[in-house]
């Protein structure tokens, strides 16, 4: 946090001191869209920077230099690096991510079609773990050290340990292929309905729902027992609140910040999670078509969904961020 | 330590990472039959001759398991071996030295955290060669960053201690500091981070190769495995599964040894227990 000096920003500190949450809010998202630049640049400038060259690779070892110099020429790769980060930069700011270089069609049309049914499937499967991973959190932590508390950390410990394609091809050999419940390949297409669409995506879900749950489930635990350990939880106890005042009362407001975390946290490693589970269940979404684009080496397809999932990460962490300083007074008042 | 104090589930995690270890060193000598070649019929069910069965080139997948546990293993170990190397030396430069330093470090380190790891390699790996040493490469400096985070958030809290302010005054140097002051005192947080670590790298691998990433065919490997046999899923054959098994079961005989690691730290410090 920088401090103003008083000549530099008057107008700046006022402002800080009528609308203070209003002002730490600003602040943290002017910072992520720094942070987002900052990884943008990370991403063009990096692929630049790193050594081979895509036309070679993209013609093979036999290719002959005038073949690599009129492919250059054609990809645009002949020009200066800083031109072409601003040119692509401008473009992605506007929805245009120019053309793939495998199919010669719109970055944009494809990005546009299956970042809806990703941010669908991510959705649809926070929708149902978020309140299981707080509801088994609290349940952990009420019978804590007892017989269902040390149930749920040995399965939950097996959980985070399961690779996410191996969770999901275990639910297709069972639910799909010997008891034919569910269905896959999870395809979707345009114009499907609603409910299809969610008998479709039920496995991919069901994937997500346990791959997170149990971190979501772990930490919620880990949340919670920090501030029933506290002092304040003590006094409470000792001055004779119910148990039930004192959660309410005391408890809850002070757990509500690092739950709100522990979610956002989830939710963005669910962002990440969709990657494998698209390539299992071939789903239609942004990871498939970034896994499709590294394996042929389309390096706009790449920049373009690792800014999109760079992006997505960034602002749910910045809302669980803001959400932490809404509930929490204490981190307004940073030192 | 006795070792009547470990948990009856630390053994388990130790004994599976024996049994693991144990493959790997003397995988041709326990394997049946060779890494890649091809013995029967594609997917042929498992029987006495063929404990797993074979796969989808009709090669048997217990042989290719026990190859496999050395590929994997080397390769995740040689990962989180440099990837720790990394973040911790990082770290603890920037936690003794401070001011330009640690902020440059730290600043950079955080712009390399806000891109998520898988959706980080995958970019990366886009532009590179396919070679072993470049996996290793990517695999460990986007883990050192965590390692990094935990590194100098640990070295913090010791760099402010009077023996270290002692040597200061003496006139040892940074490196004397790093390995003589700051490292012994911090190594016990440090091992349970490395197992953690560990287990990560191990199904991070599995999941780049998974996606044809990682280490490329013919050599078996527990991810790629899954990938080859991914196919006869849809026809109610679990060959692709087996391997999946494997990854599990090392993570969470890794993960079980982690979680006792860290429960003693905590107990050790007189912290309160698993809060």
């Amino acid at each position: 946090m920088s401090n103003p000096t008083e000549t530099e920003s008057l107008p700046r500190q006022r402002f800080q001191e009528r609308f203070p949450l209003l002002a730490l809010v600003i602040e943290r998202i002017l910072l992520s869209l720094l942070l987002l630049v900052a990884v943008s640049m990370l991403i063009f400038g990096g692929v630049e920077a790193l050594p081979g060259d895509f036309a070679t690779t993209y013609l093979g070892q036999s290719a002959t230099p005038q073949a690599v110099a009129n492919i250059r020429a054609e990809l645009g790769l002949d020009r200066p690096v800083v031109t072409r980060y601003f040119e692509w930069l401008a473009g992605a700011v506007q929805g245009d991510f120019g053309t793939s270089w495998a199919s010669k069609n719109s970055v944009s049309e494809q990005v546009g079609n299956r970042l809806g049914n990703s941010l669908f499937l991510a959705g649809f499967a926070a929708v149902i773990s978020v309140p299981l991973a707080v509801g088994l959190g609290m349940l952990s932590v009420h019978f804590r050290n007892r017989m269902p508390d040390k149930i749920i950390n040995v399965i939950s410990l097996a959980a985070i340990s399961l690779p996410e394609f191996f969770i999901g091809y275990l639910l297709i050999l069972y639910f799909a292929v010997n008891f034919g419940i569910a269905t896959f390949p999870a395809t979707v297409y345009e114009g499907m309905g609603f409910i299809e669409r969610l008998k479709a995506i039920a496995l991919p879900t069901a994937t997500l729902v346990l791959v997170v749950l149990a971190h979501m489930m772990r930490m919620t635990r880990a949340a919670i027992l920090s501030v029933m350990s506290s002092a304040y939880m003590e006094t409470a106890e000792l001055k004779g609140l119910s148990a039930f005042r004192a959660i309410v009362k005391h408890a809850a407001p002070n757990a509500l910040a690092p739950i709100i975390n522990v979610v956002a946290l989830n939710l963005a490693y669910l962002v990440v999670g969709v990657v494998v589970v698209e390539v299992v269940f071939v789903y239609p979404g942004m990871g498939q078509y970034m896994v499709d684009a590294v394996t042929v080496r389309d390096m706009p397809v790449v920049q373009a969904c690792g800014l999109i999932f760079a992006a997505v990460y960034i602002f749910l962490n910045m809302l669980a961020d803001i959400l932490a300083i809404i509930a929490n007074p204490r981190l307004r008042h940073p030192r | 330590m006795r070792l009547r104090e470990i948990p009856i589930t630390a053994w388990v995690g130790i004994l599976g990472i024996a049994l693991a270890c144990f493959c790997a060193a003397f995988a041709p000598l326990i394997a049946p039959y060779g890494e890649t070649e091809v013995v029967g019929g594609v997917w042929q069910e498992a029987d006495a001759q063929f404990f797993f069965g074979l796969d989808n080139l009709g090669r048997d997948i217990l042989s290719r398991l026990i190859y496999g546990a050395r590929t994997t293993l080397s390769v995740a170990l040689a990962a989180t071996v440099i990837s720790f190397s990394l973040g911790i030396l990082l770290s603890f430069i920037a936690a003794v030295s401070g001011g330009l330093i640690d902020t440059v470090f730290s600043r950079f380190n955080d712009l390399m955290m806000s891109i998520p790891t898988l959706i980080f390699a995958l970019v990366v790996l886009a532009v590179l060669p396919q070679h072993l040493i470049v996996l290793i490469l990517v695999m460990a400096v986007l883990d050192s960053t965590r390692v990094y985070r935990l590194g100098r958030a640990v070295a913090l809290d010791v760099a402010v201690m009077e023996f270290v302010e002692a040597a200061r005054l003496r006139g040892e140097g940074t490196t004397w500091i790093i390995f003589r002051e700051i490292l012994p005192n911090t190594l016990s947080p440090l091992l349970a981070e490395f197992g953690l670590r560990f287990a990560f790298s191990i199904l991070f691998l599995s999941t780049l190769s998974f996606l044809g990433l990682g280490i490329q065919p013919p050599a078996a490997d527990w991810g790629g495995m899954v990938k080859d046999n991914k196919d006869g899923i849809i026809f109610g054959i679990s060959a692709a599964l087996v391997p999946g098994t494997a990854i599990a079961a090392l993570a969470i005989c890794v993960n079980l040894v982690v979680d006792w690691l860290l429960k003693r730290t905590s107990s050790l410090k007189g912290g309160r227990g698993d809060a």
